[in-house]
């Protein structure tokens, strides 16, 4: 059973104009068995509020707290905070060419576990991942990321979230780009990592259409920088109906 | 290469890619720094090679494989400028002049060599020495040659490649000297007619090692590929000029030279000389220079320059590219778990790695890793 709880946090990034306030006091928590939504209009700050957590140099807390099972965050590399348990599915994953997913994985898992994973499960357990995604057993040879369509990039984060089996899992835009049937096979993989022993999960979308396929427990509407209002399911269902405009303040 | 690109490097005045050559030792004035093709190099610490220093040591030679070719001693006089090799400068011209025996090295007409014939050169002291080596490979052969370079040594050499019409012919070289090592080295290939060759150009170890490597094509359809790797740490100077001097029509060159600096002082300097002469209508270039620099007090110099005199080309283009680490690869794979050395050590592995696929010769291939692997074992995870 584990806790992560960000507490009223603040965050800036440096603009040539100087710092630039983007999340203005974000609080939310998630216990392991539960899957939150975090959604909101373009710019709002839900991929910072994904970078912050998982400790991204560009943005700087200004304020508050992220604590994983009573543990700062903040205060950890990005690295430690992977060991820690968090994992970050990124809107757009980076490309790092020459080297290959399975050289990749392998590596990322054996810092993960303090040891070299097993050779005689670990090649199956890499192609079973990549197989649930609809990839072909060749992708673990081909260079991370380079190349792959949006929406392989998308599915091969979740091979990834499959092998790497994180405590909490943060899902930014995990749904953008994916055509219906890549869209189900993606939402299945989060499905049987949700289902998975005491996980937890922040799924951050800009469309309720995910949502159809992974039922959120608690839905957090994002406007400028601050949560605007949290709910269960029914505030997606609200979403779908009338979009964000009862959200976002008048403009003066 | 769009079309005004081409109008405006027709209308670029004089040349400095006809040098006069010349085997006379004198007409090659001792050098000051100060000229265009000295200027990167540090004068100082090639031992006099660039001077007057007599030749007195010798580098042992041994063969590690015995595929189906020759090897001979023969007269110097009798090989040397058959590749249409004529020195440009000093240090090629005295090389050439101190000695009097070559070592010709000859691939049989039409032998399809599978294995690669393997020399190791090893230098045992740093009494400079002089080398002659001619590689020719007959008329629609196909071999791979490695002369891999070792140990201690003061080295100015040339090394002439003859590719007979049709002949394919991969030439790898590897500078894998001792720290100390100086190398002032030269090789000039000849292309024939619809001939391939390929050269994979490694570089690590050694002080100094300044390398010209030029190409010419006796026929039509001819091609060179040239593939470069080096690594310079700690006060390291590398230094690679090339030439490629499209002669001919339809010929094509191809040459990627990847690079990582680490250390106070490593400085690594790359010119990338392309010459497109009027006859040679029809033909395909492609230049590019990455460089990586892992620390700070490095230098990296890239100078590609192409010269065209013909407006009739296929293709010509050049890239040049001196960077640091990537914070978004790093922290992408740092999201996973990995540790910051870590992630670097398998960034540079994937910078490096990339060129080492294109080398074609799987047994190549894998030893070219491990020692990429041993050479950033050695210098990324110790000092990063
Ligand atoms: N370097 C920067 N300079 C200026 N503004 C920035 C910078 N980085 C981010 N921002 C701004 O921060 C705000 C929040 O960005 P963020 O990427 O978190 O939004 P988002 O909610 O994820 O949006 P989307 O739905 O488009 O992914 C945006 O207005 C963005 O323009
Ligand atoms: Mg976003």
């Amino acid at each position: 059973m584990s806790t992560l709880e960000i507490k009223d946090l603040q965050v800036s990034v440096d603009t040539e104009d100087g710092a630039k306030e983007i999340l203005k006091g974000v609080t939310l928590t998630i216990k392991s068995g539960e899957t939150h939504a975090i959604m909101g209009p373009n710019g709002s700050g839900k991929s910072t509020t994904a970078y912050s957590i998982a400790g991204h140099p560009k943005y700087d807390i200004t304020g508050g707290e992220v604590l994983l099972d009573g543990e700062n965050v903040l205060e950890m590399s990005v690295d430690e905070r992977a060991r820690a348990g968090l994992f970050l599915a990124m809107q757009y994953p980076v490309e790092v060419p020459g080297v290959s997913m399975a050289n990749f994985l392998r590596t990322a898992k054996t810092a993960l576990d303090g040891e070299a994973p097993k050779l005689r499960t670990w090649v199956k357990d890499v192609n079973g991942a990549l197989d649930r995604m609809n990839l072909d057993p060749a992708f673990s040879q081909r260079s991370v990321n380079e190349g792959f369509s949006g929406g392989e990039k998308k599915r091969a984060e979740i091979a990834q979230l499959d092998v790497l089996d994180p405590k909490f899992a943060i899902l930014d835009e995990i749904d953008s780009g994916l055509d219906i049937d890549a869209l189900k096979v993606v939402s299945d993989g989060i499905n049987d990592y949700v289902a998975r022993e005491a996980k937890g999960l922040l799924l951050i979308t800009h469309y309720t259409r995910i949502l159809r396929y992974v039922k959120p427990d608690v839905v957090h509407v994002f406007v400028d920088g601050r949560i605007a209002e949290s709910g269960g399911p029914e505030l997606a269902e609200e979403l779908e109906a009338t979009g964000y405009e009862r959200f976002i303040p008048a403009k003066a | 290469m769009t079309a005004e690109v081409v109008e405006q490097a027709l209308e670029k005045v004089e040349s400095h890619l006809h040098p006069e050559g010349s085997f006379d030792v004198d007409a090659h004035e001792v050098p000051t720094g100060r000229e265009e093709i000295w200027r990167f190099t540090p004068l100082k610490r090639l031992r006099g090679l660039h001077q007057d220093v007599e030749f007195t040591g010798a580098l042992k030679a041994t063969r590690q494989t015995e595929p189906g070719l020759t090897v001979e001693t023969v007269p110097t006089a009798d090989v040397r400028g058959v590749s249409g090799f004529v020195p440009t400068d000093r240090i090629a011209a005295r090389a050439l002049s101190a000695v009097a025996e070559s070592t010709l090295v000859t691939v049989p007409v039409e032998a399809d060599l599978a294995e690669p014939f393997i020399v190791t050169l090893t230098g045992t002291s740093a009494d400079p020495v002089a080398e002659h080596v001619v590689i020719r490979a007959g008329r629609h052969s196909r071999a791979t040659v490695v002369l891999r370079y070792e140990g201690t040594a003061t080295l100015a050499d040339n090394v002439e490649i003859v590719v007979e019409d049709g002949a394919q012919l991969t030439v790898v070289s590897v500078d894998d000297w001792a720290d100390d090592a100086v190398r002032a080295g030269h090789r000039h290939i000849n292309v024939g007619r619809d001939a391939q060759f390929k050269h994979v150009d490694i570089t690590f170890g050694g002080d100094v090692v300044r390398n010209d490597t030029t190409a010419e094509y006796a026929g039509p359809g001819g091609s060179v590929e040239m593939l470069g790797l080096y690594f310079a740490d700690e006060g390291q100077h590398i230094e690679h000029r090339l030439f490629v001097d499209h002669t001919a029509p339809k010929t094509k060159s191809h040459v990627v030279y990847k690079g990582a600096l680490q250390g106070q002082g490593a400085h690594t300097v790359w010119i990338g000389n392309v010459l497109i002469r009027k006859e040679a209508e029809g033909i395909e270039t492609y230049e590019e220079n990455r460089n990586l620099v892992l620390s700070d007090g490095c230098q990296a110099d890239s100078v590609p320059n192409l010269e065209i005199e013909t407006g009739e080309i296929e293709g010509a283009g050049h890239a040049s590219a001196t960077a640091r680490f990537d914070d978004e690869q790093l922290f992408y794979l740092r999201s996973r778990g990995i540790s910051e050395k870590e992630a670097q050590r398998l960034v540079v592995h994937g910078f490096f790695n990339d060129l080492i696929r294109q080398v074609g010769v799987p047994e190549l291939e894998e030893s070219l890793a491990a020692t990429v692997e041993a050479e950033l074992a050695k210098n990324v995870a110790g000092v990063l």
